[in-house]
């Protein structure tokens, strides 16, 4: 369990960073590594060149505004949970990064390397689809947005090009009358979950007046369903189990060694129920605080 | 006069080293050394066409590269079957390296020496393997069917076929008033210890002599196989155990191929030579256990009491059989716990698969045997409408029946005739830490919140401390330091701490005085090793007879230098004393007097001068004596001895998501007498935890083509500490054994045994529905609901 050889860069400006992206079809960007170390040490990847960005300057930041939270790319998942103003302006991702991993990975682990990881059983990037966030990239034609509807094309694969390196990801805040929640199953405390369910409802008054859901595990790249027309203004049982009965027929949930499709299926209909309604009542919470 | 050290809770003197990370490992040694790696098979089943290694030899920084061609002598013989048996008609064991054919993947197959590990992993990629496919054979079922073979001429994939009776169980069963039928199944788990498997070696051109460093379970086991297999006379081998990163049994099976390429390369280069196992190879190359398949048939009476018991079982053995029968020989005759069946008869086959051998892993066999049997007991209250554990009670040997003889031939070739136990107060003791007769108010008022628990119980013997043999070796220095040396390896357990306190209570000297050494050849040569829940009663009960020893010697030159009698004596914190006066010596001053040397060292030298010992018309050293104060001594019990225990465990199933939440873990425990009750709970602990991984997440997931799926620990799901119990309510029984001074029995396995079995009568319980199968995970808990709504 020894990488392959690679040669390494540890570039001190993003202009030097993307000169040697540039002049390596092979190379990879080294954030937080804490996917990319372990598929290098069990030679499942084996890039030419790794660069190195943890020297660039000015991308640990995690500014927080009035429309939204912006996380630099040397931001670490326990930076970005660890912000009270995170938490009150986009509680949803406060609540997802408790459920990266481990403490020692989240430690080192960056927010935005996880974005451009681009697993669909990571919290990250079904957050960021959820809330239609955006990711800012910088390459050889200088800065642009990525809407994450454009950002996730296919299974682990970005519409990063390559010799890009991505800087800000952008999670919008938090709109009022709306309410999040969070709930995922995994076999161990911080494993992967074999289902997990984010949610954002939006009410007036009593009744929904938007609602959408994200999952994990479920599909190929990360799946976010539309909810508002299931429930049909109402938070009942009946009106949830529509809405489960809506995401189960875009979900795409597969059989592997910790659990069956139907299992599965059936975790991310009692989820549905359980996430939306819990964000339906932070919803309601909000709205009378 | 000394506080007793026997039963204290000692502070363990090895965790400021362990938990600090100073402690010094198989890895930490030789920084100089070469490194190797291993080119293993990618397939479970293939012949081997050709291999060619030319591309490697190209590398920059490789030193060899070896195939089975480049063996030679007994190096080119099959590895050792360390533990034949009679039945074991067919025994196999691989090559070192693989001879024309592998039978699982992870089987080595080349070995490459280089400066680092980077160069040894980039050699091995330019090795050419052409392999000729053969079908592989993976799990039990088609090991039974057969319709392809593991090894060609081992008809049936049967390695042994073994039997064994105690009264007609068939005529029991079938004049029995209750009969039920039952199939019982174990999947594949792995001891997966910290540290994986290592060795250094280095070759000493001027002194012909090898020196080995492994992190084994059996130094001097290592010693011999390297000695054979490398043409080396004993005394030119030293083996040398330094800390051990856990072993849990994977680490007894000797020797590794490594541990001999590893010997072979130091001894050709001239050079230290070093092999640290990765992960990855330690999940594909070196050993597994406990998947078998089990068919019972039991009669029984109204009251539940077991008239006959026939047992049929399956045991999935891997590619070879280097341990022997072992393992399904203990699950063949611990099965039977604390109870008398009646009448009882088992057969078992061992079989060939291609996957990853199987030798023994903490509970060895017995985890399954506990299995079966406490399901039987749970079928039979649910088909008689009785409790749990008062069907229990009514087959338990009762305290009166010891020793009991339950008339089958255990592991170790004696008898299995249990020492001592008292399972009616042990069942007391369980009932009341987990309030088993308030449980059904308790599931009401669960039930009422909407919640469904269940309550598990299960009960086992153990055999401990398993012979032929260990020894002790006591010195107490001049300083009046105690140095002892014992020769079984630690990986962990506290042996410095408990051998210590055993010193210090016979010799009456301070515990800190006391050093304790273990698993190193150069200080004692005889041994067998770690495993079988052995070290305390072995050498445990070795360190006492050669502190008696010393002790003996000690009050023989006290009584002559003080000229007293040997019964005024008494030793306290290292002084001997004349009882009642201040007439005294020191021990570090019989020690000196204890060897009569010419020429004066040092201030205890001096303090010697004003003794006067030994009769001055006869020689210095008595003809039947020996120079210096030492002790030394072996012990060598008749049959082992049976620890025993039970465990009740409350569970939570989540209505909705099967998930498995851990209420309540309650151990009841008895190993004789305690040397240190901290350290019998750490053991339980541990077992505990490692009972969780094999209840609930750990399994072998093979494909039907051999690939190990599951490769990793990401995959191989291990509790964390936030899946194991947050607490474990632990009471103690002290039935001594009689079968040693110290009244003790094995700790160190107990606490695994019965995971399963309790687990699966608590998930049984809290669903109403019929367990048969471990570990269960939530989707398996899952698919059970839904196959039982779908039956009704």
């Amino acid at each position: 369990m020894k990488p392959a050889p690679f040669d390494y860069v540890r570039p001190g400006s993003l202009e030097e960073a993307l000169q040697a992206l540039a002049g390596h079809p092979e190379a990879k960007v080294l954030a937080g590594g804490q996917s990319l170390v372990p598929l290098l040490s069990m030679r499942l990847a084996a890039p030419a060149v790794l660069v190195d960005i943890n020297e660039l300057p000015d991308l640990d930041h995690v500014n927080v505004g009035a429309d939204g939270v912006r996380v630099g790319a040397l931001a670490r998942h326990a930076q970005v949970l660890a912000d009270a103003d995170v938490a009150r302006v986009q509680p949803l991702v406060t609540k997802a990064l408790a459920n990266v991993a481990h403490a020692t990975i989240r430690n080192r682990g960056t927010t935005v390397g996880s974005l451009v990881h681009a697993d669909a059983a990571a919290e990250m990037p079904m957050v960021l689809q959820l809330l239609g966030g955006s990711l800012d990239v910088v390459g050889p034609q200088g800065r642009r947005t990525i809407p994450v509807e454009e950002l996730y094309v296919g299974p682990l694969e970005s519409s990063l090009h390559h010799d890009e390196i991505a800087v800000e990801a952008f999670f919008p805040a938090l709109a009022a009358g709306t309410g999040v929640a969070f709930e995922e199953i995994a076999r161990r405390h911080g494993d992967y979950a074999m289902c997990g369910v984010a949610a954002v409802v939006t009410v007036d008054g009593e009744r929904v007046v938007a609602a959408k859901a994200g999952y994990l595990s479920v599909s190929d790249i990360p799946a976010v369903v539309d909810l508002t027309e299931a429930l049909d203004g109402e938070m009942t049982n009946a009106s949830l189990a529509r809405a489960a009965d809506a995401a189960l027929a875009v979900l795409e949930p597969e059989t592997d060694i910790h659990a069956t499709a139907d299992y599965r299926a059936h975790l991310a209909r009692v989820l549905t129920a359980r996430v939306v309604s819990a964000a339906y009542q932070n919803a309601r919470e909000e709205q009378q605080s | 006069m000394t506080t007793k050290m026997m039963g204290a809770k000692v502070q363990r003197v090895e965790d400021e080293r362990l938990v600090r990370g100073t402690g010094r490992y198989v890895d930490d040694v030789a920084l100089d050394a070469l490194h190797t790696a291993v080119l293993r098979s990618p397939h479970a089943h293939a012949r081997i066409v050709s291999i060619d290694v030319d591309a490697v030899l190209d590398v920059e920084g490789v030193h060899a590269v070896w195939t089975y061609d480049d063996l030679e002598g007994a190096m080119a013989e099959p590895l050792p079957l360390l533990i034949p048996h009679p039945t074991l008609t067919q025994g196999r064991t691989q090559y070192a390296l693989a001879k024309d054919e592998v039978n699982y993947v992870g089987e080595a197959i080349a070995f490459v020496v280089a400066d680092d590990r980077y160069i040894a992993e980039d050699a091995l990629a330019r090795i050419a393997v052409e392999f000729e496919l053969l079908p592989a054979v993976v799990g039990v079922e088609a090991a039974r069917e057969a319709a392809n073979l593991v090894h060609d001429d081992v008809p049936g994939n049967v390695a042994a076929r073994m039997e064994q009776s105690n009264g007609d169980a068939a005529a029991a069963i079938a004049a029995a008033p209750h009969t039920l039928s039952l199939d019982l199944k174990i999947e594949r788990s792995a001891c997966m210890p910290m540290e994986g498997r290592g060795t250094v070696a280095r070759w000493d051109p001027d002194q012909n002599r090898l020196q080995v460093w492994t992190s084994t379970q059996t130094s001097t086991g290592v010693r011999a196989a390297v000695a054979a297999k490398l043409g080396l006379d004993l005394g030119q081998v030293d083996v040398i155990t330094p800390d051990v990163g856990g072993g849990f049994g994977v680490k007894i099976v000797h020797p590794w191929p490594e541990e001999l390429l590893v010997p072979l390369a130091a001894q050709k280069l001239g050079r230290a030579v070093k092999f640290t196992e990765d992960r990855r190879e330690h999940f594909i190359s070196s050993a597994h256990e406990r998947a078998q398949v089990h068919h019972v048939e039991v009669g029984f009476d109204d009251e539940g009491r077991v008239l006959g018991l026939d047992v049929r079982f399956w045991h999935d053995h891997g590619a070879y059989t280097p341990y022997g029968l072992i393992v399904p020989i203990i699950t063949s005759t611990q099965l039977l716990g604390p109870y008398k069946p009646g009448a009882y008869h088992v057969q078992f086959d061992s079989l060939y698969t291609n996957t990853v051998i199987v030798t023994p892993y903490r509970g060895a066999g017995r985890p399954q045997g506990c299995f079966v049997m406490e399901r039987t007991m749970d079928a039979i209250a649910a088909e008689l409408g009785k409790d749990r554990a008062d069907v229990r009670a009514v087959n338990f040997i009762q305290p009166d029946e010891f020793p009991y003889d339950q008339g089958l031939i255990f592991q170790d070739g004696r008898e299995l005739k249990y020492d001592s136990g008292d399972y009616p107060a042990m069942l007391d003791k369980i009932k009341e830490l987990v309030d088993w007769d308030n449980f059904e108010s308790f599931r009401e008022a669960k039930a009422a919140e909407g919640k469904r628990v269940g309550l598990g119980l299960a009960c086992y013997v153990e055999g401990t401390g398993v012979g032929p043999y260990e020894g002790a070796h006591v010195h107490i220095e001049t300083s009046g330091k105690v140095k002892v040396a014992t020769g079984l390896t630690s990986q962990g357990q506290g042996h410095q701490t408990a051998f210590a306190q055993i010193v210090a209570d016979e010799l009456g000297v301070r515990f800190e005085d006391v050093e304790i050494t273990t698993g190193d050849t150069r200080r004692m040569a005889y041994a067998v090793g770690t495993f079988a829940s052995r070290a305390a009663v072995m050498s445990g009960s070795a360190i006492h007879l050669a502190a008696k020893r010393a002790k003996e010697k000690a009050l023989r030159i006290a009584a002559d230098a003080l000229e007293a009698d040997i019964d005024d004596l008494e030793i306290v914190d290292g002084v001997v004393s004349v009882k009642g006066t201040d007439s005294s010596i020191p021990l570090g001053t019989i020690a000196v007097l204890s060897n009569p040397l010419r020429y004066a060292f040092d201030e205890a030298s001096k303090a010697a001068t004003q003794f006067n010992v030994g009769d001055p018309t006869k020689p210095p050293v008595a003809e039947d004596d020996e120079p210096g104060l030492e002790g030394k001594d072996f012990y060598s019990p008749p049959r082992s001895t049976f620890a025993s225990g039970m465990h009740a465990v409350i569970v939570e199933t989540d209505v909705e998501t099967a998930e498995i939440r851990i209420l309540k873990y309650a151990v009841v425990h008895d190993c004789g007498h305690l040397i240190n009750p901290m350290i019998v709970e750490g053991q339980i602990h541990g077992g505990v935890a490692q009972g969780v991984g094999g209840a609930l997440y750990e399994r072998m997931a093979y494909d039907e083509s051999g690939q190990l799926l599951n490769a990793s620990f990401m995959d191989f799901l291990m509790p964390y500490v936030t899946e194991v119990p947050e607490s474990i309510e632990i009471d103690h029984l002290e039935t001594p054994s009689p079968l040693n001074p110290l009244g003790i029995k094995g700790a160190g396995e107990a606490g695994v045994i019965p995971g399963s079995a309790a687990f699966a009568a608590a998930i049984e319980d809290a669903e109403r529905l019929t367990i048969t199968a471990m570990p269960i995970s939530p989707s398996e808990l899952f698919a059970l609901r839904a196959a039982q709504k779908e039956s009704k």
